[in-house]
């Protein structure tokens, strides 16, 4: 009752769940590409995508890919033997068990006429399938917490992955021991399989059974003569052989059944199995239930990431599809934290702590953004930040197991995120290369509006500040600023200056305009003149300190070895620390 | 999808010269791109990869002037600062990893001229260019700041020069050779950085240069993909492709143009194999 009831409520959530998740792919976006086509369009447009691929030659790219990279998961093993090996044990051993003896009704018992799950070989992969996931377990939570060196971040998703699966199988071998020696069990298996059983052959059999099989029965212990043994023996061979090998095959089982032995009866009549029974039932139709909401749906979403992967490309699929397939890379995300491991940039995080830098991190955030949570404009900043700090080295892309397209998912989310006209300092940074390189595939009306947003709030960030004294709009200014400038390893030498113009002279962006005094506000000499006098206001709203080249001209040049380049450089990250205040 | 262009035609011509050499995938971003953001993120980045290559007891080449200038820049601090190197490391003993210091980064032109030597490196050659002009780009941070690069004088350097006449080309003069490439603001700004580009094509061109000679690949980005973008956009009427320096000497070394990658450069150069002889 309580079987079918829960088994029916579970399936129905799962059902659901997996519409619902579905019907994301084609209600959200996440990147430029999704913005402003409908859900029908993104349905049409997938379901042409899929009948033209189905009728190409690209179907043997898909057939190769889902042998090859979702089968024999090859991507993992070029990257990571050991990830790969605690992936296929958990992975195998689970698939094992689901085709086998979860769903016995449709394979199994269809396939075998004979089959009895208590029968070799079933038996046997039975406990084969749940000690590879266990295995698979352990090494996966060795990896995640006690390997030296570089760990993957574990969130609670991953804990909650690895929590079910160890109840299901734990559950599983402790219900199979209780019930090798459950006097109970073998009395209603008597019972059941014994016709017209008198008690002299009902004795024989039980010796057997506790003689080879393990079993316990009450008051009944041996050593067992050869003539009862050899009797319960041919009982045996009649009434229980053709659907019950020996438990020892059920190994892990078995083991568990000698320690639970001597206090079998008492266990028994505790319920034990029953209790295990009700657990490991229980635990599955859970699990079963939360797949579309939980990590394990990278079960059915990380195999057609991999599979529409092959068949896309970025340059040549309808955009509505691209929008489709992100958020399909969203939900195959497995958080194994491969990108992460080769990220460029990664290290970076040990001085901006913003766990957005992190790819494997990221995916967390763009969910929340696709799902149009409303977050607010700091934690949009956050991402945003997160986003472009990236140098599109593309190192992440090649080994993600997955198949996730991470660079063109970065590159396409930030420029989404970059309509929400909030400044992003890093792009007046030479990580607005591959932006600019990349202009074609952006909004051309789209292109420079985050630029001239971003080049307004850093010219004002001291301008607009309380700090600053609108009663001395010439005066002497903040004179904290000019002590960090002081103390500065590169920026310490402004005061040698005797303004030679030297340095303006040589600057190739100075040299390339009629009146430079227009374009880039103060120039070199006239900046390091500034800081003497603490115009603060004059100093940030100068374009000079973005449109330097860091070429090294002037610092090269100047008969008095101050260290204008890098005393520009320091400027421009006081003027970023100003407006990137809320950053974590 | 083999290595690119800067990582083929390096490794192609090291491999052809015997130098042993690892790529290794711990090795990161050296952090140049930060370097407007956040000075300490942008050291960091490269302290981890002096760190790395101390680890693996290797001297650690670079074929980038911005990945040069930033490596010496922290090996510079890390000298310099105590107090900062103790706090990077305290960072890196996450990663399991420690700078100690004292490593010596250098540029692939360093090995070239100062390690192997030109007259080593002319015993290998089998063929030269005869008639071919090249204007060589030294790039900003292979030279510059002086006191932090040690590569050669700043402002009449010569050793590009002459690993480019061994080849049997021409180093024509041209006074924007010094001058930065525009790349640093592609992205930012880039009307300032397609004239700063157009200015020294011109300059080069005008100079009778047949091709450009770079070493950096940031400039070779420059002047290969902003060059497309401003023939196309600008209607300019000058071109002139680049070619990487390992590109260049592999075609002397009797290396394949495949090996070499030439048919990734975003300009052909195709027209370069005429000039080509055999000694």
């Amino acid at each position: 009752m309580l079987y079918s009831l829960s088994l029916y409520i579970s399936l129905t959530i799962f059902f659901l769940g997996l519409l619902y998740k579905v019907s994301t792919w084609f209600r959200y976006s996440i990147g430029i590409e999704g913005s402003g086509i409908s859900t029908s369009g993104r349905l049409l447009a997938a379901a042409h995508g899929i009948v033209t691929t189905l009728l190409s030659r690209k179907i043997l790219t898909l057939f190769r890919v889902f042998i090859l990279d979702v089968l024999l998961q090859a991507r993992t093993f070029r990257e990571d033997f050991y990830r790969w090996l605690m992936h296929m044990f958990i992975y195998g051993g689970f698939m094992l068990l689901l085709l086998m003896h979860a769903l016995s009704k449709f394979t199994t018992a269809v396939l075998f006429s004979d089959y009895y799950s208590t029968l070799n070989p079933f038996l046997f992969l039975r406990d084969f399938g749940a000690l590879a996931v266990i295995l698979g377990l352990f090494l996966a939570m060795f990896r995640r917490h006690f390997r030296k060196g570089w760990r993957p971040a574990t969130n609670a998703m991953d804990l909650y992955a690895l929590l079910i699966l160890a109840i299901i199988m734990t559950s599983g071998i402790l219900l199979e021991g209780a019930k090798t020696v459950s006097p109970s069990a073998f009395q209603g298996m008597v019972q059941e399989y014994l016709t017209q059983p008198d008690e002299e052959e009902i004795r024989a059999l039980s010796s057997y059974w506790v003689e080879e099989y393990g079993a316990v029965v009450p008051h009944l212990k041996g050593p067992f003569d050869s003539k009862t043994l050899e009797e319960g023996r041919k009982i045996h061979e009649i009434n229980c052989m053709q659907c019950h090998s020996n438990p020892k095959w059920g190994f892990a089982g078995y083991a568990v059944s000698r320690i639970m032995k001597p206090v079998a009866e008492e266990l028994d009549q505790a319920g034990l199995p029953s209790l295990l029974w009700h657990m490991h039932f229980l635990a599955s139709f859970i699990g079963l239930a939360l797949i579309p909401f939980s990590k394990m749906f990278h079960i059915f979403a990380s195999p057609l990431s991999l599979m529409v992967n092959a068949v896309m490309d970025r340059s040549t699929s309808a955009p509505a599809n691209i929008a489709t397939k992100q958020i399909i890379e969203l939900d195959a995300c497995t958080h194994c934290g491969t990108c992460t491991l080769r990220c460029s940039v990664a290290v970076v995080f040990g001085e901006i702590p913003n766990v957005n830098i992190l790819p494997s991190e990221k995916i967390a955030s763009l969910k929340a953004l696709a799902s149009g949570r409303n977050l607010s404009s700091d934690q949009i900043q956050i991402i945003q930040q997160g986003l472009f700090l990236c140098t599109n080295c593309n190192r992440c892309t090649p080994v993600c197991p997955v198949g996730i397209e991470l660079r063109d998912l970065w590159a396409s989310t930030r420029e989404r995120l970059l309509q929400k006209s909030l400044p992003e300092s890093m792009l007046l940074s030479p990580l607005s290369l591959y932006r600019g390189l990349t202009r074609e595939l952006i909004d051309q009306t789209q292109y420079r509006i985050p630029l001239d947003l971003t080049k307004k709030a850093l010219t004002s960030c001291y301008s607009q500040t309380e700090e600053r004294n609108p009663s001395l709009p010439h005066g002497l200014g903040e004179q904290a600023l000019f002590s960090t400038l002081k103390a500065s390893i590169q920026a310490n030498s402004f005061s040698l200056c005797y303004g030679c113009t030297t340095c303006s002279n040589s600057c190739p962006v100075v040299r390339n305009y009629g009146k430079p005094g227009d374009v880039v506000g103060l120039m070199p000499h006239q900046l390091m003149h500034a800081i003497a006098l603490r115009q603060w206001d004059m100093i940030f709203e100068s374009m000079m300190l973005w449109y330097c080249l860091g070429c090294y001209q002037c610092q090269e040049n100047c008969p008095q070895k101050v260290q204008i380049a890098d005393i520009l450089y320091e400027l421009k990250n006081v003027a970023v620390s100003r407006i990137d205040k809320k950053s974590p | 999808m083999g290595p690119g262009q800067y990582t083929g035609s390096t490794q192609a011509v090291l491999s052809d010269l015997g130098i042993g050499f690892l790529s290794l995938k711990e090795f990161g971003c050296c952090g140049y791109p930060l370097r407007n953001f956040h000075f300490k993120a942008y050291l960091l980045a490269s302290v981890r990869n002096l760190a790395v290559a101390e680890k693996n007891s290797l001297s650690l080449i670079t074929m980038c002037n911005c990945c040069f200038g930033s490596l010496k820049l922290a090996e510079h601090f890390m000298k310099k600062d105590e107090r900062l190197r103790k706090e990077f490391n305290t960072t890196l003993a996450k990663e399991g990893l420690h700078y100690e210091g004292g490593m010596e980064p250098k540029h692939v032109l360093q090995v070239l001229h100062d390690d192997i030597g030109i007259e080593r490196l002319r015993a290998n050659i089998r063929q030269t260019f005869r008639g071919l002009k090249l204007a060589v780009h030294y790039g900003c941070h292979i030279l510059r700041p002086s006191e932090i690069v040690h590569f050669d004088h700043p402002f009449t350097p010569t050793k590009f020069d002459r690993l480019v006449s061994l080849t049997g080309a021409d180093s024509v003069p041209w006074s924007s050779k010094l001058d930065c490439c525009g790349s640093p603001l592609t992205g930012i700004n880039d009307d300032l950085s397609m004239d700063l580009t157009e200015k020294k094509l011109r300059n080069a061109k005008g100079a009778g240069a047949d091709y450009l000679c770079v070493s950096c690949p940031y400039c070779f980005t420059q002047f290969g993909r902003v060059q497309n973008m401003i023939l196309s956009q600008r209607g300019s009427d000058v071109s002139l492709p680049p070619i990487l320096y390992s590109q260049l000497l592999g075609l002397c070394l009797g290396l394949k143009p495949q090996d070499l990658r030439l048919e990734m450069n975003a300009l052909p150069v195709n027209g370069i194999f005429r000039f080509l002889s055999e000694n």
